[in-house]
């Protein structure tokens, strides 16, 4: 093991450091618009020390409460303060299998950090880069063995399908526990939205990738090019011999606006624009083969993680100008408070209160797009309050590329290839808390059960439904 | 990994038939589906029609037209080598049922889907007649197989070399013309499926195309194919790849594949020069 130097603060240091969260070493916002390299550059140990410093280990631990999967954060930070930086990587790994992955994407300002009790007097301590920290110097010194000792086989064997963040943790818990677990893809790369949506310069493919091949070392069998409702159904996956299937779909047909214009050349959907980019690597063109169109001027519609993605990737294509149309206001705007202010400063042009009505196009291809004001009215359903239309005032801004990035909603395939499975009404899979559905041995976890959400949220309900099949398959059994 | 190229055969120095090994999708692909292809790391994702379906083997076979970087690179591959993924069964199957007359038109690469349409629609008891062309006789290909179960084909060239001299689409209207249909299917070029279409409508016979707009996924998760029928956005990967030709937008179609034009010649540029050999 490594040998850390440990540096004892002094009660009056302690005191000062509180004040303020160490920052992140992070790329230049101008050199990083032209780039595809991680934006934030993680904390060398020296800025984990000072940053575990912080914390007050206190006794209420509300930040575990804030957390969807419950991490022993006060515990783990206890580990950082003394040096035992893999101790703190496994507590973490007790809750949360995807620490260097949720360290870098979770909307920890709205979780953990929200609740912290530092925070309610000063800037709360900063967990996520904390959690990185430990996650990557994991990786990067190896974990000191121990934990991959080969589980009895239990001679069940677990179909998984989709291999986001919810498929892994659940093949993952899964193939700990002694069950053989292949997982079903349909694209030829695993990681869902890890590999194809966000971004390189978030979330360095690198890390997915590890995590993968992690998974793959506990014996899951990967069946890439694999599309479940398509090349097996999921009734046949139980004929073929698996005692329980886990569907992990995402939520990934993405939503268009249905204005005039939308079907011009140079208007994406998010997920195509990042499809492109990141799983086929576009900004590799012509090295790779997938070619993207590189605009000069883009909008964005949206105001999500999704958002801010093709924003800042439109940036990096070589865009000069970005706008990002959103139809409600800052406040409002869905997306990770660090990922806003990264765009803020890489440039982006926050088109707030505005919504599209007409992509204009010439020749087949986008000119511009038209915008209405928005007002704010009363609150809606979401609590948000409800924009309106301000009439009289369209205006149009000339682009030649438009990002559609209002949201996906549930791919049909699965659902109307599997009878008797049950769906909410938004067209979702209808599971319980530990993910079963209305089909005996069918579970489901994730964006397909929720909605789109967030890594964290699908890697949690993952976890829970390893639980259940395996209490499911136990209980056969004993049968 | 599986996708080994079992056979090739070149048809014309631009038109590659590929049998490979595939048993999962043999035993669950059907007439009209296609799938998606990459051939090598770098690849890019393409669409191609199934030409053949052997579950009995575990093969389908592949038909490619050489046009850019991705059908080249697949047309370098030979007997023993990999294709990199094939992911499939996409897209619906063709509807196969007892329509009474039905007349299959193909061009290029159009006759891949052609054939297990038709000899399905045969099997189904149907009369089926197939129309196909070329500039010239000597680019003609699929004449044989299409004969394996059509009552007759048809041909058209456009220099008279062979069969009639002009468009299938004037063979499909006098055949229409001397004896009725009860169904068209045209695959091939945007460009060929729009006429055939024109030509049919005037005679109300029900036309059905398979678009084949810009893909990546193939399964609904990006949304590059949406193709416009009945003034409807649709997906061509998912809710296709037939449609109603009467009621197919074609040029936002043609205009939606021209969408990459300027890179796809760079692309070109690049991968020629990439594997000439050195000097
Ligand atoms: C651009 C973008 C940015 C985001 N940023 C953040 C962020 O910063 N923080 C955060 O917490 N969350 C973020 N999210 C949301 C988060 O990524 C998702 O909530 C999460 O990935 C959902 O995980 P999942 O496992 O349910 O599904 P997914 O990650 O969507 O994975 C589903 C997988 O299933 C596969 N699949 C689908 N259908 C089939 C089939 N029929 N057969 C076989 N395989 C199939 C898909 O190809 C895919 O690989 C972002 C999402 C996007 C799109
Ligand atoms: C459902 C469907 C079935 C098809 N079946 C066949 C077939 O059986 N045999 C065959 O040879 N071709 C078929 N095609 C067309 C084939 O996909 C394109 O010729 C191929 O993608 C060209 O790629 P390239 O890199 O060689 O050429 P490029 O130089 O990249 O492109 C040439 C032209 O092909 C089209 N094209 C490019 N990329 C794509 C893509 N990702 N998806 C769709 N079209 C694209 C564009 O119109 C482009 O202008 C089919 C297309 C669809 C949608
Ligand atoms: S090809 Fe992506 S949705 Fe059809």
């Amino acid at each position: 093991m490594v040998e850390t130097k440990i540096r004892e603060y002094t009660k009056e240091e302690i005191k000062e450091i509180r004040k303020t969260r160490t920052p992140i070493p992070e790329q230049d916002a101008v050199a990083r618009g032209k780039n595809f390299e991680e934006v934030a550059l993680g904390y060398t140990e020296e800025q984990a020390l000072r940053e575990a410093n912080r914390c007050m280990a206190c006794k209420k631990r509300d930040c575990v409460a804030g957390c969807p999967v419950e991490v022993p954060i006060p515990e783990f930070i206890q580990l950082v303060k003394v040096g035992d930086f893999i101790g703190a990587a496994k507590k973490i790994k007790e809750k949360n299998s995807l620490p260097a992955i949720c360290g870098r994407v979770c909307p920890q300002e709205n979780q953990c950090e929200s609740l912290c009790t530092l925070g309610k007097k000063m800037e709360p301590v900063a967990i996520g880069r904390l959690e990185r920290f430990i996650a990557d110097y994991e990786r990067m010194h190896g974990s000191g063995g121990g934990e991959n000792e080969k589980p009895k086989p239990t001679g069940f064997k677990v179909a998984v399908v989709g291999s986001g963040p919810a498929g892994l943790t659940v093949a993952s818990d899964l193939a700990k526990l002694g069950h053989e677990v292949t997982i079903f893809e349909a694209l030829h790369k695993a990681g869902g939205v890890l590999v194809y949506g966000i971004p390189e310069f978030r979330l360095p493919k690198a890390i997915v990738q590890s995590e993968v091949d992690g998974i793959e070392s506990l014996g899951v069998k990967f069946d890439l090019d694999s599309v479940v409702g398509k090349l097996y159904t999921v009734d046949e996956l139980l004929e073929r011999g698996f005692d329980a299937v886990f569907i992990g779909s995402g939520a990934g047909l993405p939503m268009f606006m249905n204005i005039p214009g939308e079907n011009l050349n140079g208007v994406y959907s998010a997920n195509e624009f990042l499809t492109r980019t990141n799983l086929m690597k576009a900004y590799l063109f012509p090295e790779y083969d997938t070619p993207i169109k590189k605009g000069k001027h883009v909008a964005v519609v949206g105001g999500g993680n999704v958002a801010m993605d093709a924003a800042r990737t439109a940036l990096r294509l070589g865009a000069e100008k970005v706008y990002l149309v959103y139809r409600r206001s800052m406040e409002e705007l869905p997306a990770r408070k660090e990922e806003v202010h990264h765009a803020i400063e890489e440039g982006i042009d926050f088109k707030l209160l505005n919504n599209p009505v007409e992509i204009i196009g010439e020749d087949g291809w986008v000119k511009g797009i038209k915008c209405v004001q928005m007002e704010l009215g009363e609150p809606d359903e979401s609590g948000r309050r409800r924009p309106a239309a301000v009439e009289g005032s369209e205006f149009v801004i000339d682009v030649d590329t438009v990002v559609m990035s209002i949201g996906t909603g549930s791919n049909p395939i699965i659902p109307n290839s599997t009878p008797g499975l049950d769906l909410n009404k938004k067209g979702y899979i209808a599971a319980d808390g530990g993910g079963a559905t209305s089909k005996p041995g069918v579970f489901a976890g994730g964006d397909i059960v929720t909605g789109a959400a967030t890594v964290i949220l699908a890697a949690g309900a993952g976890r829970k439904a390893a639980n259940s099949i395996h209490e499911y398959l136990m209980s056969k059994v004993k049968n | 990994m599986a996708n080994k190229i079992l056979e090739k055969r070149i048809l014309r120095s631009d038109l590659f038939y590929f049998v490979a090994e595939a048993s999962e999708l043999a035993k669950k692909a059907e007439a009209g589906q296609f799938v998606i292809v990459r051939a090598d790391e770098n690849g890019e994702r393409i669409p191609l029609s199934l030409a053949n379906i052997d579950p009995d083997r575990g093969t389908i076979s592949l038909l490619v037209q050489t046009i850019g970087v991705t059908s080249t690179k697949l047309s370098t591959l030979n007997v023993g080598d990999e294709i990199k993924d094939i992911a499939g069964p996409m897209g619906h199957k063709t509807p196969i049922e007892k329509y009474g007359r039905v007349i299959l038109v193909g061009g290029g690469f159009g006759a891949a889907p052609l054939y297990p349409i038709g000899r399905a629609m045969k099997e189904a008891g149907n009369a089926v007649v197939s129309i196909t062309g070329a500039r010239s006789e000597n680019l003609l290909v699929y004449e044989k197989e299409l004969g394996e179960f059509s009552d007759k084909v048809l041909i058209s060239t456009d220099d008279g070399s062979k069969g009639h001299k002009g468009l299938v689409t004037e063979v499909l209207k006098q055949e229409i013309e001397e004896n009725g249909a009860d169904l068209v299917i045209a695959i091939g070029p945007a460009i060929m499926m729009k006429f055939a279409s024109l030509t049919t409508k005037p005679y109300g016979v029900k036309t059905l195309v398979s678009l084949n707009p810009i893909m990546v996924d193939g399964t609904g998760m990006c949304g590059a194919c949406r193709v416009s029928v009945g003034g409807k956005t649709m997906f061509g990967c998912t809710d296709g790849p037939d449609f109603d030709g009467h009621l197919v937008d074609w040029d936002l179609l043609m205009s939606r594949q021209r969408t990459y034009l300027a890179e796809e010649k760079k692309a070109m540029e690049a991968y020629t020069r990439g594997s000439a050999p050195s000097s």
